[in-house]
């Protein structure tokens, strides 16, 4: 169960095994969580994530695999995840596929992307609300972006997917009032991970251990949008803003 | 005439402290029978009763299960010769005082509120300001129907002893109380005989009340916990202001207490039991109760109070019910609502006190005056709160800023003075220390083994603590 600080017992990460995830996984098993299930791609890195979350303390630790290109099998997916966990009091979704501009030329690839970073979660957080309505409490943490409040050319498949999914979230939040289950949003600026290996530092950058911090302290408000730094809130309320020939010139 | 608002229905529930909400089916069953039928039958995985929502945290609900609202079973008996009477478990203390006041009954034990149902009375087994001298409130019940999903119990302190003390504190965990007989405690005015003194320190309240608490039958100090630790000091030296308290004792005025024109009035047969002259309204913004406006209150509170005072005569409701002047006051907490921290530790470790005020002071928790009493004997109900010694209770609003690691350190302070936190009020503890606190949790489970034996009577606050 969920306690007065929002602070959940089971939690079930959809994309277990990305850097975000897991430091947000050992912020939680340090204060409550004692049960962690993971779902992700890669074997490999699962078993990695998962002694990561036994040595932090959890008691009972699980994995299911699943591919983010399944759009069909999503459902499946977080039915595994949910019959691991029991009963899930936190659903972390921290699933997406980063795109380079490389990839703009190629329609597979961008429909690789979008699937991943948005279909299959949407489809998942669809299936999710679901399981947490008939639990009749719960919440769910979507990892957003501040890319996708202002999409950059330097990344726009996936900021658009982003974007795409932010919004998504934003309307789940509000279609689930009354029901118990809430929808927190993060929208952390560039951190440096897997994810963004051999990109140029950007502006408004974070670390997972900041993200992780933030997400603890939002679980404890109950703020709808956790902002990381807590600055870009301000800087992305201004870059909406900004024109589009001053946007593209600003670097990062 | 069919009541459509009485068909089940499901509802968003939160305890007082409004943190948690969980939803689920919500049955309000209109006579004791009913209750019986519904165990029987019961299709949901989980099924707790609740009352008047008075707990603080998530003891009266459970997500996704059923709730069995037992405010309808509200019938009060005729008061036989020595004070006992039969009444419906959902009857609120409230409505039982409005009922025997005027023949001259008071509640033997009465919590600071009575918006609460007898049968969450029994549940929680709350205690009064006359813990010291007349113990918890179910040393007062003579007999209770314990409606079960293996049957109806009638049971008494002699009568199947092990369901009797395992309901009293057992918070609904092993059956649905639908009635109770209540000793009710005799009196003859509405008005209280008062000393009051004030304190600079904690120590010297502490003395006062292991020396004096025995001479008076309700006692009860109020400690300013808003003192900060100063910087200046260093090592988070208690500040001068926090652990200043007032202590008020006084036991009923009888009639030859009073002076000839007030006589009439304050008689109880022709008392008037107060209704709340002030609402909350819905929508409060948060940060309202901040550090600021606490320390405010909490000094104006401390300048209010005489330095010594002897023998006044005062309202019953003011001295017992402070806050039932203000309706939904839990509201002034804002969204994100709020905890009460209560704890309990032997007589010897005065000290875990100083340790929580400080503590939480140096913490910068803006908390209101903390309430601090004398426990004396527990009664037999392996989840029965009160054991002798002191008891501190506290409210702290929710917010970030580390005040939910400063209480599991504080947890683990009381534990180990083998102490206890009361689960009445609590909506965050962490499991593994429930045990160290509640050693015979062992007992409450061997009975819900027998009356319940599939384990559907649970509630959010039994899943989160692991209770069963």
């Amino acid at each position: 169960m969920l306690d007065a600080f929002g602070q959940p017992q089971s939690v079930v990460v959809l994309g277990g095994t990305s850097d975000l995830a897991g430091a947000i996984v050992q912020a939680l098993v340090r204060r409550r969580c004692r049960t962690v299930v993971l779902a992700g791609r890669d074997d490999q890195r699962l078993a990695a994530s998962a002694s990561a979350a036994s040595a932090a303390g959890a008691e009972h630790v699980s994995t299911v695999r699943f591919d983010a290109l399944d759009v069909a099998g999503a459902a499946a997916t977080v039915d595994d995840a949910f019959d691991a966990a029991g009963a899930a009091d936190l659903v972390l979704l921290a699933v997406g596929v980063l795109s380079h501009e490389r990839d703009e030329l190629d329609p597979a690839r961008t429909a690789e992307v979008v699937t991943a970073t948005y279909s299959w979660p949407a489809t998942a957080l669809t299936r999710a609300a679901a399981r947490l309505r008939a639990q009749g409490y719960g919440r769910i943490v979507v990892l957003s972006s501040v890319a996708a409040v202002r999409v950059r050319r330097q990344n726009f498949v996936y900021a658009s997917a982003k974007a795409g999914l932010d919004a998504f979230s934003l309307g789940l939040s509000e279609a689930l009032r009354g029901t118990g289950v809430a929808v927190q949003i993060v929208r952390p600026g560039r951190v440096p991970t897997k994810m963004t290996e051999g990109l140029p530092s950007a502006p408004m950058s974070s670390t997972p251990e900041a993200v992780a911090d933030a997400v603890m302290a939002g679980l404890e408000s109950g703020a709808p949008v956790i902002w990381v730094p807590g600055a870009a809130r301000w800087a992305m309320g201004l870059a909406r803003l900004v024109p589009q020939a001053l946007w593209r010139r600003i670097p990062g | 005439m069919p009541d459509a608002s009485l068909a089940p229905a499901q509802r968003l529930l939160a305890g007082w402290g409004r943190t948690d909400a969980t939803r689920a089916l919500v049955w309000t069953p209109r006579r004791d029978d009913e209750v019986a039928e519904l165990l029987a039958g019961l299709e949901s995985p989980a099924v707790i009763p609740r009352g008047l929502g008075r707990s603080y945290g998530d003891a009266a609900q459970s997500a996704g299960g059923t709730i069995v609202d037992t405010t309808l079973l509200d019938h009060v008996g005729e008061v036989d010769a020595n004070g006992e009477v039969e009444v419906g478990a959902g009857t609120s203390l409230d409505t039982l005082v409005r009922r025997m006041l005027p023949q001259g009954w008071f509640l033997p034990v009465t919590p600071g509120t009575r918006q609460v149902t007898v049968g969450g009375a029994i549940a929680a087994d709350v205690h009064g300001k006359n813990h010291h001298a007349d113990g918890s409130f179910a040393r007062h019940v003579t007999a209770m129907t314990v409606a079960t999903p293996t049957g109806v119990h009638r049971v008494t302190p002699t009568r199947d002893p092990d369901l009797f003390w395992a309901t009293a504190g057992g918070m609904g965990l092993t059956g649905i109380v639908t009635s109770a007989r209540i000793r009710m405690l005799a009196i003859s005015t509405d008005r209280m005989l008062v000393d009051t003194d004030r304190f600079a320190d904690l120590d010297a309240v502490m003395t006062a009340m292991e020396e004096g608490d025995a001479r008076y039958r309700y006692s009860v100090a109020w400690v300013d916990c808003s003192g900060t630790a100063r910087r200046t000091r260093p090592g988070g030296e208690l500040g001068p202001r926090a652990g200043r308290a007032v202590l008020t004792r006084g036991d009923h005025a009888s009639l030859e207490h009073l002076r000839s024109p007030e006589l009439r009035r304050a008689a109880v047969t022709a008392a008037r039991v107060p209704r709340p002259h002030l609402r909350v309204p819905r929508h409060v913004p948060g940060g309202l109760l901040n550090r600021l406006s606490i320390a405010a209150f909490n000094e104006a509170w401390f300048r209010r109070a005489p330095a010594h005072r002897e023998q006044e005569l005062q309202s019953m409701w003011k001295f017992f019910y402070p806050l039932d002047g203000v309706a939904e006051w839990n509201r002034l907490y804002g969204p994100l609502g709020f905890l009460q921290y209560q704890f309990a530790v032997p007589p010897a470790r005065g000290d875990v006190v100083h340790t929580a005020i400080q503590t939480l002071s140096s913490h910068r928790v803006p908390a209101f005056l903390a309430v601090l009493k004398r426990f004396g004997p527990s009664s037999p109900g392996p989840l029965s709160f009160p054991i002798p010694g002191w008891t501190l209770a506290l409210d702290v609003p929710i917010g970030p800023g580390g005040v939910g690691r400063c209480l599991d350190r504080l947890d683990e302070v009381v534990a180990e003075a083998g102490g206890r936190v009361y689960l009445a009020k609590d909506s965050r503890l962490r499991p593994d220390v429930v045990p160290i606190m509640y050693p015979r949790l062992e007992a409450l489970r061997a009975v819900r083994l027998r009356v319940d034996p599939h384990g559907i009577l649970r509630s959010d606050l039994a899943r989160r603590l692991d209770l069963c």
